[in-house]
């Protein structure tokens, strides 16, 4: 028996986020009352953050294999095969809880933490992506959020030395009391050496490594496992707080020493810091694990054992060293000026002992805190369909070209070039396509290869119908890639919803990863890591279902990569897949109509395929010149950006057979899927080839001109539209709080 | 032309660095740490490039400015030896007494990161001589601490002296409020000392070299360079 530091009562289990029916399950586990330190350690270890516990039985279902998967879910990222004995290695995961506490510093933390998970893994980060989702730009927090939010991804990511770009930003009232931040990572390591978790070898050294250990983020896992209630500001001291100028240092040894042959497994601290990477270290290679506390370097005298095992201080790793090289890998990072401890070793027992103070505190059964942690099947309703919206039942209230206006001004599509400003996204010197276009491309080292990443969900959708939403946002995801000339080749999706526990909210998430996993299987584009964050919901309000995907992939050449912009004037402007004005859960209805209705757009995915594989194909013969996909707000949205992108504009025709069915709202801002726009010298030859591919293209006007021109509606100067697209977010954030 | 690059912890765009001047120059530089008391025997040119020193904790340079190797890059200028120092190098030089004046915070007091054009002052200088004076050249800034600031004498001598070498400008070349993305005074985006050998400037010509960036407009910068060296050679 353990002496105990503090009685072990009903409160303190639930104040660790234990139900009764999980306190009962550690006390059969273990056979006896733990003690407030190992009570800490299952609260670490069991809380829905680390151990997926409402999540995992569906996650299971979403396919994860491909021949150029090297690693998929479970570790610290993923690993693709990108040939030439390169590897990507990525990862998305959310920061939301506490970007919500403390703006600034919970993003901050967002970054460095996906960053750590990446280069964890022997890989050098090469460029972030964020998706960000906040309130009404009416609400009184919203203002500020995205200042802190936007400040504290630039702030880490700037300095750590990673470009940061691409992403997404929406607002909706929906996030009003629980933001958004999801941060993704892509690093290029060598494929045959890349790290991993797994211990091996008896007796051998661990090693802590990087900062020190303070009182900052203890709890922050089971805070991020929990809904907020009125009291909110009272969690601030569980953020952590963010040392990107350490962090850089930590990459650069870590590489160092993995260079050097040094390292046999490594695990960074994150969530649960010292416990969780210390128990999955020794849990994965079949080994028990003996920590000494009193060789943890911290940052202040007197922490106890259980603030130890549950800070979550950033910037710091564990890792197995091979005895042998152990005093070069000490060098090395003294070098570097970070800290260096051995602080405990590999056992036999498969135990889990932590002494402090000479003092056993913790001795736990370390398979089962991982194994054993209870996995829940919980009930879900399915919402019922909701009717489509024909397009002549909605009665436009102003015209096309006021339409456009309005829409190119608005919050969820106007430029976000006041937030990418914000972020070094140049850096390394190998951005090719910078934000603002379908997908970023990144080249790889020296190149030719380049890789295109991206960031899409349309929460919307998802809210509207979960499966059809989880497949539109592989779908488009896998869309944006096509677009700039790319191989899809993986993904990593980030999975935000409410609390799990409510029927409906669960069915919202099961809908959403069925959706996921059809499109995956259907597109060749698999799932290899991922993050799920629930209770995403305040005073029983939750957010709307967004599962955000992240997705990778590869061009040959990146000297052919695809840009949107119109190139040139005399430029035939051709559409590519079917329009049905399907403008149930578009924006045109929700900005214009005032409506948030219907049914969101079906999905064909063999004509996705399809079309995509066509316009692939297109871009790699050069028989286009520019490629843009439809997606929010539609065609002439579509068509807007790529005028605004060269200060080219265009005459336009809506063809007339499809004006009678579908009317000219429907036609130019409806959000049907799998299409794309492309521009192209010769039309007849692209022509030629959609018929024999079965690809529906239709021709729908020239580029051309300072004007764009829709046939009986007033011509809209397309540097006019830019200053309207430029000038809504930067106003916005420079008006003083309402 | 042989060159130093100098790595102080946090730098981050010596890399940038290294592959520019390996490109321009066809020859890799030396990166010295920090912690070295000497520069590589017979370096041409030093070149302190960007990131974050120590975080940029403290104030912006002024940790790196006291590192161990800046005696030897101190002893290196009082010898007429050639600094390039940029961004954060530039802010060092500065807090190490190498050149005049601070980078405060940007006047909107954000990070900004994006295109900037610049108006070349001269062409007459080792830095510049790839450059025609009045040109126009497109480069990238990022930082968040580039808004230059010097005392009235100080900037009237700068002025003076003609040791502006570059100016935020329109792409027409004209200097114009909003051009200066950072608020600088009178539009400073680099200077150099009265000698002549040590130039600071805020914006990244490293990250325009290659075609495949879409502008080569920071090649000018090294090619220039490499022919100073030629021709003393």
């Amino acid at each position: 028996m353990i002496p105990n530091e503090a009685p072990i009562t009903p409160e303190l289990i639930a104040a660790h986020g234990l139900t009764p029916e999980e306190y009962a399950r550690i006390l059969k586990l273990i056979g006896r009352e733990p003690s407030f330190t190992e009570l800490g350690i299952f609260s670490a270890m069991w809380n829905e953050h680390c151990s997926y516990k409402s999540s995992k039985i569906h996650l299971r279902t979403l396919p994860t294999k491909a021949p150029w998967v090297i690693q998929g879910p479970g570790e610290n990222a993923g690993a693709i095969d990108i040939g030439d004995g390169l590897a990507v290695v990525f990862k998305m995961e959310s920061h939301n809880h506490p970007s919500y506490i403390e703006p600034y510093q919970g993003a901050a933390t967002g970054v460095g933490g996906i960053l750590r998970d990446v280069f964890t893994m022997g890989a050098r980060p090469i460029a972030c992506l964020n998706a960000l989702s906040f309130g009404d730009p009416n609400h009184p927090k919203t203002r500020h959020l995205v200042a802190g939010v936007v400040a504290g991804i630039g702030g880490y990511g700037n300095s750590f030395g990673v470009p940061t770009v691409g992403g997404e930003v929406r607002f909706h009232r929906r996030y009003d009391g629980n933001c958004l931040v999801n941060a993704m990572a892509v690093g290029i390591a060598q494929a045959d050496k890349i790290f991993y978790a797994k211990a091996t070898g008896i007796g051998m050294p661990i090693v802590y490594l990087g900062s020190k250990t303070g009182r900052d983020g203890i709890h922050g896992a089971t805070m991020a496992s929990a809904e907020f209630g009125a009291n909110v500001e009272e969690k601030r001291p569980t953020v952590q707080v963010g040392d990107p100028f350490s962090e850089k240092l930590l990459l650069e040894a870590c590489l160092e020493i993995m260079a050097k042959g040094c390292v046999i497994a490594i695990q960074d601290m994150g969530a649960a810091g010292l416990t969780c990477s210390a128990v999955e270290m020794g849990a994965k290679g079949d080994l028990g694990v003996a920590l000494d506390l009193d060789s943890v370097p911290c940052r202040e005298t007197g922490m106890s054992a259980y603030e130890m095992m549950l800070s979550e201080s950033q910037e710091r790793m564990l890792m197995v060293l091979k005895p042998e090289k152990e005093k070069e890998a000490e060098a090395i990072f003294r070098k570097w000026g970070l800290d260096f401890a051995v602080v405990g070793e590999t056992t036999p027992t498969k135990r889990f002992v932590v002494r402090h103070g000479g003092a056993v505190v913790a001795d736990l059964p370390i398979k089962e805190l991982g194994d054993q942690a209870p996995v829940y099947d919980r009930p879900f309703t399915s919402k019922a369909k909701l009717p489509p919206i024909e397009p002549g039942a909605i009665k436009p209230p102003i015209g096309i070209a006021a339409a456009l206006e309005k829409l190119i001004g608005s919050p969820d599509l106007c430029s976000k070039r006041w937030v990418w400003e914000q972020y070094d996204h140049v850096i390394l010197g190998n951005t090719v396509q910078r934000p603002g276009g379908d997908a970023a491309v990144v080249r790889v080292n020296e190149g030719p290869k380049a890789l295109a990443l991206t960031a899409d969900v349309t929460p919307r959708y998802c809210e509207a119908d979960p499966f059809a939403g989880g497949k539109q946002a592989v779908a488009e995801a896998w869309r944006n890639l096509t677009a700039v000339g790319a191989r899809p080749l993986a993904l990593t999706d980030n999975l935000n919803f409410g609390n799990p526990e409510r029927p409906d909210i669960m069915g919202q998430f099961v809908g959403c990863v069925r959706g996921i996993a059809e499109a995956c299987r259907a597109l060749d584009f698999p799932v290899v890591s991922g993050n799920v964050s629930l209770y995403n919901e305040t005073n029983g309000r939750a957010i709307l279902p967004t599962p955000t995907i992240g997705g990778v992939g590869l061009i040959g050449d990146f000297t052919k990569s695809m840009t949107l912009a119109f190139k040139a004037e005399g430029e035939a402007i051709l559409l590519i897949g079917d329009s049905r004005g399907w403008l149930g859960q578009s924006l045109y209805l929700r900005d214009i109509c005032g409506r948030e209705e219907g049914a969101p757009p079906p999905l064909d995915l063999a004509a996705e395929r399809r079309h995509g594989d066509f316009v692939r194909s297109l871009i790699a013969e050069g028989l286009v010149t520019a490629v843009h996909d439809v997606s929010d707000g539609g065609l002439l949205l579509a068509l807007a950006e790529m005028a605004m992108a060269s200060r080219i504009g265009a005459v336009l025709e809506a063809p007339h057979d499809v004006l009678a069915e579908i009317t000219a709202h429907g036609f130019w801002f409806g959000e049907d899927q799998g299409r794309y726009v492309v521009t192209a010298k010769a039309a007849d030859a692209v022509a030629q080839r959609a018929k024999s591919a079965g690809v529906p293209l239709r021709h729908i006007g020239t580029t051309g001109g300072p004007v764009l021109a829709l046939a009986e509606e007033r011509p809209l100067r397309v540097a006019d539209l830019v200053h309207r697209f430029e000038a809504w977010l930067p106003d916005y954030m420079a008006a003083s709080s309402a | 032309m042989k060159s130093a690059v100098l790595v102080f912890p946090g730098i981050n765009r010596e890399r940038d660095m290294a592959r520019a001047l390996a490109h321009v120059a066809g020859r890799e530089p030396a990166m010295v740490w920090h912690a070295e008391r000497d520069l590589p025997a017979g370096t041409d040119l030093v070149v302190i490039p960007g990131g974050f020193s120590y975080g940029d904790y403290l104030r912006c340079g002024a940790i790196a400015a006291r590192a161990p190797i800046m005696d030897a890059v101190r002893a290196f200028a009082d010898k007429g030896g050639l600094i390039l120092a940029v961004c954060n190098g530039f802010q060092i030089v500065c807090e190490a007494g190498l050149l005049p004046g601070v980078l405060m915070r940007n006047a909107q007091l954000r990070f900004i990161c994006r295109d900037v054009y610049l108006r070349v002052e001269r062409s007459d200088t080792p830095f510049t001589r790839g450059y025609n004076a009045g040109q126009v050249i497109r480069v990238p800034v990022a930082h968040g601490e580039g808004n230059y600031i010097a005392d009235g004498e100080t900037i009237a001598r700068l002025e003076g002296e003609g040791r502006v070498v570059f100016r935020y400008a329109s792409p027409d070349g004209i200097v114009d409020p909003n051009f200066n993305h950072n608020g600088a005074m009178n539009a400073i985006a680099g200077i150099i000392n009265a000698r002549g050998n040590v130039l600071g400037m805020m914006p990244h010509p490293e990250n325009h070299v290659e075609a495949a960036m879409g502008c080569t407009d920071g090649r000018g910068l090294f090619a220039g360079l490499v022919d100073h060296f030629k021709l003393a050679a």
